[in-house]
C-alpha cells in the first residue's frame, strides 16, 4: 500500500501500471527483476492482467454455479415455455436435482455475472482509450486472406512456435469473437431470461422468439466460452504454461 | 471510519520515507482525499438505497453484494407502468407443470372438503380498516385476468390464463398506511411458505389474488383457493394456498427476518432474476 500510494507517475494507463508494478516488485521480487530495465517490452498492460485474473475468478463462479443451476432441471426446450410433459430439445444425461444447487447457485451465479460485468466495462473502457483492441487485436487486412488464414491454420497443426510479442490470426479472431460476440450473446440471453428485465426491454426475449430459446441458447453459447477455456488453457501448455502465467502475471516473459 | 483513518496516515509516513517531492507529496494528498471520497461516497450511496427501497432484506454476506446490485439496478430500470409480457389465447400451454403438494394441514382439508365455502383471507396490519374477506367476496370484487409466461427458478415454463382480483384494489379497500413497505403472504400448515413483496410490485396492476386459471377454478396443486400472481418475478414468489396477507414497515420478527420463506433455504428474497 506503502509503495503503491508513494509512487511517482512514470506514465502507463492513469499512473496506474506503474504503481501495479512497484506492488508487484515487492510482492514477487524474483519474477520482476528485470521490471525496471525493460518496461518497454511490456507484454500485457497492467489493465489487461488485471482484468484477465478478475475474468478468470467470474468466469470460473460462472461455469461452477452454472452447473448447479442447470441440475435442477437438465432438460432443454424451444420457443417461450416447456416443462416435464412437453417435447424438449436437449436431455442431458444428469439426474434432476431440485433444492439446494440451484439455490447457491443463483446467488454465486448473479454475484459472478456482477463482478464479470463490471470487470468487463472496464476492460472495453481501457481497451479502447488504450488502443488495445485496435493495436493488438483487430487483424491488419493482408491477414483476412484464406492463404494468411490456411498459413496460420496449417501452422498450427504442425504445433510450430508462433513468433512471441503479437498474436496471430487465429488468435485474434478467437480473442475478438469472445470478447465481442460470445460474451455479449451471454449477457443478452441472461437479460432474455429475467421477467423484469424484459418488461421493460421485451424485444431482448421476443426476438429470439422465446424465454426457453433464451435458455437453450445461453446453455449453448456457455459450452462455447468453455470451449474457448479448454482450448486456451492447451495452448498455454504448448506454449509454456509458467512463462505465460509469469507474464500475465508481472508483464513480462522469460527474456531468451 | 477506522480503516479510513489508517489509509490516511500510512501513505504520510510513506511519502516522507521515499520521495519528499512536492509532486510526490500533492500525489498522496489527492490519493488520500480520494479515498475519504470514496468511503463517504459509499456510504452515502448505502444511506440513499436504504432511502429509495433499493437494498433487498437478505443483503448481507457475499452473496448479498450481489443480490443488492441486482435488485437497485431492477428497480431503478422498471417502472411501475412496465408490464410484464402478454400472450394470445392460443398460446396457452396445453400442460401446465408444478411443484409441491397441497397443504396436509387439518385446517386446509377441512376447507377443501367443504368446496373452500368457509375460507376467509384475512388481511392486517400497517392497514386503516382490518378485513376478512370470503372467496364469494373475491369474485364480487373487479375481476382482471392476464395471460402470462410463468416460470420456475429451476427452468421449466409454462405460459397461462390467470383471473383474480388485483392485488391494489383490496390494499385500497383496506386502506394501506403510508408508512406500509412490504405485503407479506401466508399459506396454510405449519410447514407454509410465506413471502412478500415491496410495495413496487404490491401495488403494480399485474399482480393479482388470483381465484381462476385457463377458464377454471384454480387447480388445488396451482394453489387452491386463491394464490399470489406476479408476473414480473419468478414463480417462486406466488405464494400458493394463501390464508393471510400482513402489511408492514418492517420484515423483522417474520422468521430470520430475511422478507419470506426462500431465503432460509438458500435462495433469493428478489425473484425478477
Amino acid at each position: 500500500m506503502w509503495s503503491l500510494l508513494g509512487q511517482s507517475s512514470r506514465g502507463g494507463f492513469f499512473g496506474y501500471d506503474s504503481a501495479v508494478a512497484t506492488v508487484e516488485a515487492s510482492l514477487f521480487p524474483r519474477l520482476s527483476t528485470s521490471v525496471s530495465e525493460s518496461r518497454d517490452s511490456t507484454r500485457h498492460s497492467a489493465v489487461v492482467r488485471a482484468t484477465h485474473w478478475v475474468n478468470a475468478l467470474s468466469f470460473f463462479g460462472l461455469l461452477v454455479s452454472g452447473f448447479a443451476i442447470l441440475l435442477a432441471h437438465p432438460r432443454f426446450y424451444w420457443g417461450e415455455a416447456g416443462g416435464i410433459g412437453t417435447p424438449s430439445v436437449l436431455d442431458l444425461p444428469l439426474p434432476f436435482m431440485r433444492g439446494g444447487p440451484s439455490g447457491w447457485g443463483r446467488n454465486l451465479h448473479f454475484l459472478s455475472a456482477w463482478v464479470g460485468v463490471l470487470n468487463g466495462g472496464v476492460y472495453l473502457l481501457s481497451g479502447v482509450l488504450t488502443r488495445h483492441f485496435s493495436h493488438d487485436l483487430l487483424p491488419a487486412r493482408a491477414e483476412l486472406t484464406w492463404r494468411s488464414l490456411s498459413r496460420s491454420v496449417l501452422s498450427h497443426l504442425r504445433f510450430e512456435r508462433p513468433a512471441v510479442g503479437t498474436y496471430n490470426i487465429l488468435q485474434r479472431l478467437t480473442y475478438l469473437g469472445v470478447i465481442f460476440i460470445l460474451f455479449p450473446l451471454l449477457l443478452w440471453t441472461g437479460f432474455a431470461m429475467s421477467p423484469a428485465i424484459v418488461s421493460v426491454v421485451p424485444a431482448f426475449v421476443t426476438v429470439l422468439g422465446g424465454q426457453e430459446t433464451a435458455r437453450t441458447l445461453h446453455f449453448f453459447i456457455a459450452d462455447f466460452l468453455v470451449l474457448f477455456f479448454v482450448v486456451h488453457i492447451a495452448m498455454i501448455c504448448l506454449a509454456g504454461f509458467w512463462n505465460l502465467v509469469r507474464a500475465m502475471v508481472t508483464g513480462h516473459a522469460a527474456a531468451k | 471510519m477506522s480503516d479510513l483513518s489508517s489509509v490516511k496516515t500510512a501513505p504520510h509516513g510513506a511519502g516522507i520515507r521515499t520521495a519528499p517531492h512536492g509532486a510526490t507529496r500533492r500525489k498522496i494528498i489527492t490519493t488520500g482525499l480520494a479515498a475519504a471520497a470514496g468511503a463517504s461516497g459509499l456510504a452515502v450511496a448505502t444511506r440513499l438505497a436504504d432511502r429509495y427501497g433499493l437494498i433487498p432484506p437478505d443483503h448481507f454476506g457475499l452473496y448479498g453484494v450481489g443480490k443488492t446490485l441486482t435488485y437497485a439496478s431492477q428497480r431503478i430500470l422498471t417502472t411501475r407502468h412496465s408490464m410484464a409480457r402478454e400472450f394470445n389465447r392460443s398460446d396457452i400451454s396445453k400442460v401446465c407443470p408444478v411443484n409441491g403438494d397441497p397443504p396436509e394441514d387439518e385446517s386446509f382439508q377441512r376447507l377443501l372438503a367443504g368446496g373452500f365455502k368457509d375460507w376467509r383471507l384475512k388481511i392486517d396490519g400497517l392497514v386503516a380498516r382490518p378485513a376478512s374477506f370470503s372467496l364469494q367476496d373475491l369474485k364480487q370484487f373487479p375481476a382482471r385476468s392476464h395471460i402470462t409466461h410463468q416460470a420456475c427458478e429451476e427452468g421449466w415454463s409454462f405460459i397461462a390464463e390467470c383471473v383474480g382480483v388485483p392485488l391494489s384494489y383490496v390494499l385500497n379497500r383496506v386502506g394501506v398506511l403510508p408508512e406500509a413497505k412490504y405485503v407479506f403472504f401466508f399459506s396454510f400448515g405449519p410447514k407454509q411458505k410465506w413471502g412478500s413483496l415491496d410495495m413496487f410490485d404490491a401495488w403494480h396492476p399485474q399482480t393479482l389474488l388470483a381465484y381462476g386459471m385457463n377458464g377454471q377454478e384454480i387447480p388445488l396443486r396451482h394453489g387452491a383457493p386463491v394464490r399470489v400472481r406476479v408476473p414480473r418475478q419468478l414463480g417462486f414468489k406466488s405464494i400458493k394456498y394463501l390464508s393471510r396477507i400482513v402489511v408492514t414497515d418492517t420484515v423483522t420478527g417474520f422468521g430470520k427476518g430475511l422478507g419470506s420463506s426462500s431465503p432460509e433455504r438458500g435462495f433469493s428474497w428478489y425473484g425478477g432474476i
